[in-house]
């Protein structure tokens, strides 16, 4: 099978759809993401509703997010995000599961959480008794070039080590960490805890000071997962730090043919 | 700690594609650089470059990387070193890989604080083979501690990359950055001179630079920086014309390939990517000969 004519990848963990409240994103529609995952040879994406980061009710975004995916069920997933702070919550979960979900996101920063709240882990036990993830997202843009009002700040690396503590065995997808991050979480937990974390690795640095490669001979391979953030950032970024690695790295991670998605 | 031998290359077509690449903005660490592992940080960009099709890295050191003075305020002993450095290493790479023409281009990095050095750097510089002059934050773009430097410049035919903070809207730590609006008040000052606007995906709101400097026929902009937003090269090259667009990687390769291969991606001419891959550097380094085995590029 030639190089090209592989799948690179079987997922996108971090994709959403919908305009950006703080600057111009171009197309950022399912069909145009449909067309960037099948050139960049991924399979499917788990898709958010980007606009309803900013919502404090994420339930509106959530039922557009459906209509905008229903043509394109089977290649892109529904990611709803569930506020586990907001009275009925759980029965809001059950629906999303109900309709099918790639996973359920959360935006602890932009919700105003600590880490260590208490909602947090309890969403986090209602996705891992459904067998779902739950993801986090570290941040959208580089703190450089935030709009002034764009203010919650990062998610803090001190919220995934409580939520991943707690002993709920949720998978836990976190996007958009750098090397600090993912050292400070991964190393801050047990194997135990460790082994139901997932990272996607697009903000991960790779040569020449190398973070990825040596992310890569330190943390469990299992724990690497390929997340674009698409439409915010290019998706060949992912494939850029995979084909940068040394050969023998890169023989150690796949992101295709494992028994079910991260 | 020494210098670490490159990797063996591996084969195949190089990841950004067989037509050359020019970095425009690269960096390498000195033995004063005060990391252990500076040669293998310098064997990676170089074993990276291969592995992308990079033909020609046009580099810089930024003293000793705050080491014994600050990054974006070297002393100037130390940036004697540096450029000392540079050129040695660029020297040392081409007989290591017994080609006839280098592959590492060396600017001279200044500090305007420090006028009589900073021109001498540029004298010394252009007298070892130096073929632009790199200036990065250590007083604004606009002060006239720069003029004496951009005529220079214009008089030696060398362009100054200029490190820009795009829309710097307040003082940050460690630096006096500039932006682009400030550069360009120094380019209106020097039109002979031609600059270099540093990392459009470098931090700060590109489209503010956009703005800023799309009327500034000497101003050019490079792509590199972390930043890989979708939707800021189309933008930066609409303002800019592709003729005045450079490809480039700073201190992340792997988003300078995320970037050549999107350049692919967005409906450009063959001419286009021409430009942005290579030729745009052949025009404004005009002291380099940028080789491609025998082949000596030209505009």
């Amino acid at each position: 099978m030639t190089h090209k004519a592989q799948w690179f990848a079987d997922v996108d963990v971090s994709a959403w759809i919908g305009p950006y409240p703080f600057r111009d994103v171009p197309h950022p529609d399912p069909e145009v993401l449909v067309r960037v995952l099948e050139r960049e040879r991924i399979q499917r994406a788990w898709v958010g509703w980007l606009p309803g980061v900013w919502h404090r009710d994420p339930s509106a975004g959530n039922e557009r997010l459906r209509r905008a995916l229903a043509p394109f069920a089977g290649q892109l997933l529904a990611a709803p995000a569930v506020r586990p702070d907001w009275p009925g919550w759980q029965r809001v979960l059950s629906r999303e599961l109900e309709m099918g979900v790639g996973c359920i996101r959360a935006y602890p920063a932009q919700w105003g959480y600590a880490p260590g709240d208490e909602s947090l882990t309890r969403l986090a036990r209602g996705c891992s008794e459904a067998g779902v993830p739950l993801h986090l997202t570290v941040r959208f843009e580089d703190v450089r070039q935030r709009h002034r009002l764009d203010s919650a700040g990062d998610l803090m690396a001190a919220s995934v080590r409580a939520v991943a503590r707690a002993g709920t065995r949720c998978t836990l997808v976190i996007s958009g960490a750098g090397r600090e991050f993912i050292e400070e979480v991964w190393w801050g937990l047990t194997p135990e805890e460790q082994q139901y974390l997932r990272f996607d690795f697009g903000w991960v640095w790779g040569p020449p000071d190398d973070h990825f490669a040596h992310l890569a001979r330190t943390v469990e391979p299992s724990a690497w997962v390929l997340g674009s953030q698409w439409p915010l950032r290019l998706v060949q970024q992912s494939r850029a730090l995979y084909e940068l690695l040394p050969a023998l790295l890169r023989q150690s991670l796949s992101f295709t043919g494992r028994r079910r998605d991260p | 700690m020494k210098e670490v031998k490159p990797v063996e290359p591996e084969h195949g077509t190089p990841l950004a594609g067989n037509e050359p690449l020019i970095d425009v903005h690269a960096h390498f660490h000195s033995d004063l650089s005060g990391r252990a592992d500076w040669g293998a940080y310098n064997a990676s960009r170089l074993h990276a470059g291969e592995r992308i099709g990079v033909i020609a890295h046009v580099a810089s050191i930024l003293g000793s990387w705050g080491h014994t003075s600050p990054t974006y305020f070297s002393s100037p002993a130390d940036l004697t070193h540096a450029n000392d450095w540079m050129r040695a290493f660029a020297e040392r790479d081409r007989l290591a890989m017994g080609i006839a023409q280098p592959r590492l281009f060396s600017y001279v990095a200044i500090n305007p604080n420090y006028a009589d050095h900073a021109l001498h750097e540029i004298t010394r510089g252009v007298a070892a083979g130096a073929v632009g002059v790199k200036i990065a934050a250590s007083r604004k773009a606009d002060d006239a501690l720069l003029d004496d430097i951009a005529r220079l410049a214009a008089e030696h035919q060398l362009p100054i990359l200029h490190h820009v903070w795009q829309d710097r809207r307040r003082e940050w730590p460690g630096q006096d950055a500039s932006d682009g609006v400030e550069l360009v008040r120094l380019a209106q000052r020097h039109p002979d001179t031609r600059f270099l606007l540093a990392h459009i995906g470098g931090g700060g709101d590109y489209a503010h630079t956009l703005h800023a400097a799309r009327d500034a026929q000497n101003v050019f902009v490079d792509l590199s920086g972390s930043g890989i937003d979708r939707g800021m090269m189309d933008a930066t090259i609409e303002a800019f014309g592709a003729e005045r667009v450079c490809w480039a990687a700073d201190l992340t390769l792997c988003t300078g390939l995320t970037k050549a291969w999107a350049l692919d991606a967005i409906g450009l001419t063959d001419a286009q990517l021409t430009d942005i891959r290579w030729r745009n550097g052949v025009r404004l380094f005009p002291r380099a000969r940028f080789t491609v085995g025998d082949r000596v590029l030209s505009a």
